[in-house]
Formats: structure tokens, sequence, C-alpha cells
């Protein structure tokens, strides 16, 4: 009796319906992150055994490769993935070891834009490529 | 922060290395080298998009000891995290959570980590030299 009157007072019945907690996101950047490891595990073995098969080739051989539809669309998507992925890893890992929180505001937004700037350059050279400039 | 003396845990290196903390530790050293990595493969494309001269500069950098070096831990890296990341994903359902299976898991990782960066040079290596 004690125990609940002490633990349920503290949160309001709509905060505990709409269950996003003290982070304001409840488990989204979680499942984010999950979602984004179960896409990349098949993309990245993808990836890896493309890498084996282009060591040594010329950018004729990459241009060639990159204008088959699947290639350009799969490294699309892992240049997506991967930024994602890694921006929300580098959120956690800056939340754990900046603790001011005008600081922390600063790192994670300027790691966001750079993960931005990464994948906008990277789309946009698989475009160039695959598109055939 | 830290006005009132209350005991406090000991420090890190007090206490004995174990498979898995190390492990822990790995996967988020690996996952901020990878973060640093991708912009190694942002370079590869963004160098072939822009023509043939800074494609073959990135070629002759990546062929150097040091780039060859970057691409060793970089590969090394993706592997370990690859796999460890998937343990962490089986972890997610609730399954292999008990002592044992933890460090089977752990051994299983670092096996398929070895031999799987061991795989990929070989193949990469024969590739290259045709």
């Amino acid at each position: 009796m004690a125990v609940t009157r002490l633990r349920s007072p503290l949160r309001s019945p709509l905060g505990r319906a709409i269950g996003l907690g003290s982070a304001k996101e409840g488990v989204e950047h979680w499942w984010r992150q999950r979602v984004t490891a179960v896409a990349l595990v098949p993309l990245v073995l993808w990836f890896v055994v493309v890498v084996i098969e282009l060591a040594g080739a010329d950018r004729a051989a990459l241009v060639a490769w990159l204008h088959n539809p699947i290639p350009g669309m799969l490294m699309i998507l892992l240049l997506v993935a991967t930024f994602y992925h890694a921006a929300l890893g580098l959120q956690v890992v800056i939340e754990d070891y900046v603790h001011s929180e005008w600081l922390k505001l600063v790192t994670i937004t300027a790691m966001r834009l750079l993960c931005i700037v990464f994948v906008v350059r990277g789309v946009l050279a698989v475009l160039k490529l695959a598109l055939g400039a | 922060m830290m006005s009132d003396p209350r005991p406090l845990s000991p420090h890190l290196q007090i206490y004995r290395w174990q498979l898995t903390s190390v492990m822990s530790i790995l996967h988020r050293a690996s996952g901020i080298a990878l973060a640093l990595g991708a912009i190694l493969l942002v370079s590869w494309l963004g160098a072939a998009a822009d023509g043939p001269e800074p494609y073959a500069a990135f070629q002759h950098f990546m062929g150097s000891w040091f780039g060859l070096l970057l691409l060793f831990g970089w590969s090394a890296a993706l592997f370990y995290h690859l796999c460890n990341g998937i343990r962490h994903l089986c972890w997610d359902t609730g399954r292999g959570l008990e002592l044992k299976s933890v460090y089977a898991s752990g051994w299983a990782v670092l096996a398929a980590t070895a031999a799987l960066t061991i795989i990929a040079w070989i193949a990469g290596l024969a590739g290259w030299s045709h």
C-alpha cells in the first residue's frame, strides 16, 4: 500500500499512458538501432563480397558494375543504413561521456549534420556513376 | 557534481579483466572505428564519381602500407561488430543470457571474426594479384 502510493504519484496517468519516459521518446531510439542493425546484416555481407570482387579493379569496372540497377540501389541502401545506424550509436556514446547539457547538444547536432553530409556525398556519387555521367 | 563524500564503487582498473566486459567495450570501439571507416567508403565512391585522377589517387593511397593497414583494421572491426551485433540481437529476443551461453557465444564471435577476416583477405588478395 505504502509502496504503491510512493511509486504512482510521481508520474501522471497521462504520462504513463503515453509511455515515453524521461527521454521523451520511449523506445524509439532503441528500436531504430535494431531495425537498422538487422537491415545492415545482409547489406554488409553483400558489400564484403563486392569489395573482394572489385579488389584491384579499375574505375571503368566499378562504373560498369554500378550501371546495373541492383548494385546502385543496394549501395545507396547501405550508405543510408550505415550512417543512420552510426548516428544512433555515436549519439549514445556522446550521451555517455559528455555531461554538460549544451556541449552534448552541440556535439550530437554536429555529429548528425556530418553524417548527413557524408550520406549526401555518397548517394550523389552513386547516382552520378549509376546514371552514367 | 559530487559534493556528497559518499563511498564510491572502485574505479574500472581495479576489476579483473573479463571476456564479457572487454567484448562490450570492443563493440563500442569497433562501432566508432566503423563510423570513421564509413568516411572511407564515401571517399571511395566520391573519388570514382569525381573522375579517373581522383580515383587513381585514392587507389594509390589504399594500396600503400598505411592504406592497407587501415583496410585491415576496418575489415576486422566490421566482422567483429557484425558478429557481436548478431549476438546482441539474439540477446534482445531473451535468448542466450545465461553466463555459460554468454561466454560460449563470446568465444564464438571472436573465432568467427578471425576466420572471416582471414578468409576475406585471402580472397581479396587472390583477386588483386590477377
